[in-house]
């Protein structure tokens, strides 16, 4: 009697008729119709893998051109626009839809509850983005060719000088704007409301309190993104002078307003690692996380500060002394929460009994190598020592060993530990360890010798180099092409993963803690139809 | 226990309502402060000369008296913006001047094109934290230029340097770029 009435109600609850429905959905249209979280999840991730691919095979030409000096493979201004779409992939392609990719698969898990809150504008926020992407590859196609002033696109680069694919550019950036907040809105939504009972605020997962903060960092810039790419459109085609000095405007306000955008956008790519980071050491370390309501803080910290360090990139631009002083300690101020983040995961690992399954040695590195990051960071910060740095190689070091070593790894990470609990299977091991040691030698090789490159002088987006860089940047090249070619070992041990191999138990970390390990493996098409409950002793 | 959990949906859904719209408005605004960031960003620039910008309209008579202690030296730099076809230069390259005393200098413009051009020079200061010293009483970037087809003029630029400048800035150097306009805006 119960449930004939909880049907009747079903029925006249759109999103729970439709949960029934995709059941029996099969092919394509159970993709394209799909609105439960793991289904997005799962096509988030492996948009962001051939993203990755696609970006990643951009950076192939780029160090093949670099390969030697001089101009043999590509012309100048096809290189710009190599560097620029390399940049716009990995930003919006790659890390960022990897990373929500882990959010609708293990938020709603990870808080007890059914599915995301608002599960139509989650398929919606996927779909576009294909589209997006296709609009800016699609650029290259054309005459004029794709955008070619930098994924920055400062101005006047790309209103008074730019080629004719600008209009593109911006269209395709205002719908990953979009897709973006919208994914955030859900995450946000989702957390706040959907909670199992007895889950308060600072009982949740550390990955579900760093996106939490992310969600709100993409609410808060992500607009702005918007805002600022309408005026270059304007500017560009409607004759509008928001950069053009000739009209009133200026340029340089061009780059502010950018990087109020940039530098909290470099956060929103790095928050979800910390959060992934988090989840995994404890886990091999066999301990609990050290310090957690420390980590909680500092990611609101960090959030914060974020805020007020954007024009720590515009050093050079002529700021008063007054302003250069406080962007730079501003700055420098961040590496104090971050430190706390450091010094935990060490903390953490201190007298764990720690095991090396793959998803750990990538977090390890991840501590190792994101942390050199930010020492090239700290570095940068210094606005005397900057003005030496900007622009050159060391810049593309730093940033690189943030987002690859950093982001991606943490992402490499996080696969690797649910991938049991989305397939059922366990990877190959083997296959794994080595898609991580190949990768760890050569992104150093990769991004290592860069720094020295940049030290000396070599400057960035520039097809062609002085001779005496000759010898590092074969190396890089060497590197980059090793390290391409080591992301098809982890392509190869997810098909394998999902067509077959040892059948996963529920839990297969004994460290591991969380609601997402009470289920079965692989996780069932619905969970937490009815909440857990939470006990009190976490 | 089943109407508990169901009830308990409906209570999440009316509070995801609320939260989405909150959220949504969050958006809306930073859309909005993405714009209100240009008008920010000029009254900013305005009281701190951080982009070397100079006032747009003319200053009045100095009235401060002369500050013969020291000498300032004012350069003057002259550009063309891309695809202008004119000759325009400063007629003298530096002058030095006293805090407080007004000078009249000139800039010498040609159009070298067989067509009537609208130019509009945009000056900038630097060092960039001198611009709210440096006082226009006169200046052809006020307003706009037109030259007919191989038309040439000469244009005044009176200023003087306030007292108030700080002391270790001895040289400033006024950039004028000229831009082409016509058809732009015409007023």
């Amino acid at each position: 009697m119960t449930t004939d009435v909880i049907n009747e109600q079903d029925s006249h609850d759109s999103h729970e008729a439709e949960h029934h429905d995709d059941h029996k959905m099969t092919g394509l249209k159970r993709w394209l119709y799909t609105t439960n979280h793991k289904d997005i999840g799962t096509l988030y991730l492996w948009f962001a893998f051939i993203m990755l691919l696609t970006g990643g095979a951009l950076a192939m030409v780029i160090r093949a051109e670099l390969f030697q000096p001089g101009l043999q493979i590509v012309e100048p201004d096809f290189f710009n626009q190599l560097t620029t779409v390399h940049g716009l992939i990995m930003v919006f392609g790659a890390i960022m839809p990897a990373f929500t990719g882990f959010a609708n698969w293990m938020i709603p898990m990870m808080v007890g509850a059914p599915d995301m809150a608002l599960p139509r504008m989650n398929n919606w926020s996927f779909w576009i983005l294909p589209f997006a992407f296709a609009i800016l590859l699609g650029s290259f196609f054309m005459e004029s060719g794709a955008p070619n002033f930098g994924w920055t696109f400062y101005a006047p680069l790309s209103t008074t000088y730019s080629n004719g694919s600008t209009a593109f550019f911006v269209f395709a950036v205002h719908i990953m704007g979009i897709s973006s907040i919208m994914g955030a809105i859900n995450v946000i939504v989702t957390i706040m409301n959907m909670r199992a009972p007895g889950m308060t605020y600072m009982k949740m997962p550390l990955f579900v309190w760093t996106f939490f903060i992310t969600a709100y960092l993409l609410i808060a810039v992500m607009p702005v993104l918007a805002g600022v790419v309408t005026m270059l459109l304007t500017d560009t085609y409607f004759g509008t002078s928001f950069f053009d000095a000739a009209g009133g405007g200026d340029p340089v306000m061009f780059q502010h307003i950018f990087w109020f955008f940039g530098h909290p956008e470099v956060y929103i790519m790095i928050l979800p690692a910390f959060g992934i980071v988090s989840t995994i050491i404890p886990a091999f370390a066999r301990k609990k996380l050290f310090g957690y309501s420390s980590m909680v803080y500092a990611t609101a910290s960090i959030a914060f500060l974020s805020f007020i360090v954007w024009a720590h990139h515009m050093f050079t631009t002529g700021m008063p002394l007054f302003g250069e002083l406080f962007f730079m300690y501003c700055t420098m101020l961040i590496a104090v929460p971050t430190g706390v983040k450091v010094f935990n995961w060490v903390a953490t690992m201190w007298r764990g009994s720690m095991t090396f399954e793959t998803p750990m040695l990538f977090s390890i590195a991840f501590v190792i190598l994101f942390t050199i990051g930010g020492f090239s960071g700290l570095m940068l910060a210094l606005t005397p020592v900057d003005f030496q740095y900007n622009d050159t190689y060391f810049v593309v070091a730093h940033f690189h060993y943030v987002l690859v070593t950093g982001s991606l790894f943490s992402i490499y990470a996080g696969a690797y530990y649910w991938l049991p609990k989305w397939t059922g299977h366990m990877y190959s091991e083997k296959l794994a360890s080595w898609h991580f040691w190949c990768s760890l030698i050569s992104v150093n090789l990769l991004f290592f010798p860069m720094h020295f490159l940049g030290l000396a002088g070599m400057p960035r987006r520039i097809p062609d180099y002085a001779l005496q860089f000759a010898d590092f940047n074969k190396w890089v090249s060497i590197g980059g092409f090793a390290f391409g070619l080591s992301q098809l070992i982890f392509l190869a041990v997810v098909i394998k993963c999902i067509k077959g191999g040892k059948k996963a138990p529920a839990k297969p970390w004994d460290g591991a803690e969380g609601l997402e390990w009470t289920v079965a493996s692989p996780a069932p098409y619905h969970t937490f139809s009815t909440p857990p409950t939470i006990d009190d002793e976490k | 226990m089943t109407t508990g959990t169901e009830q308990n949906r409906n209570t999440q859904q009316v509070n995801s309502k609320k939260t989405v719209k909150k959220l949504v408005l969050i958006v809306f605004a930073m859309f909005g402060f993405g714009f209100a960031l240009v008008p920010l960003y000029d009254v900013f620039c305005d009281i701190t000369g951080l982009n070397g910008k100079t006032s747009t309209t003319a200053a009045n008579v100095n009235e401060e008296g002369i500050d013969t202690s020291r000498i300032i030296t004012v350069q003057f730099i002259s550009r063309m913006a891309k695809g202008i076809p004119w000759q325009f230069e400063p007629m003298m390259n530096e002058i030095k001047v006293h805090p407080g005393e007004t000078k009249l200098v000139k800039f010498y413009a040609k159009n070298q094109s067989m067509r009537d051009i609208i130019g509009q020079a945009v000056p900038s200061v630097s060092p960039g934290r001198a611009a709210i010293y440096f006082q226009k009483i006169e200046c052809f970037c006020f307003n706009q230029q037109p030259l007919k087809a191989q038309e040439d003029v000469e244009m005044a630029l009176q200023f003087y340097v306030d007292t108030e400048l700080p002391e270790d800035v001895s040289t400033i150097t006024l950039s004028y770029t000229l831009y082409d306009v016509t058809g732009k805006v015409e007023s």
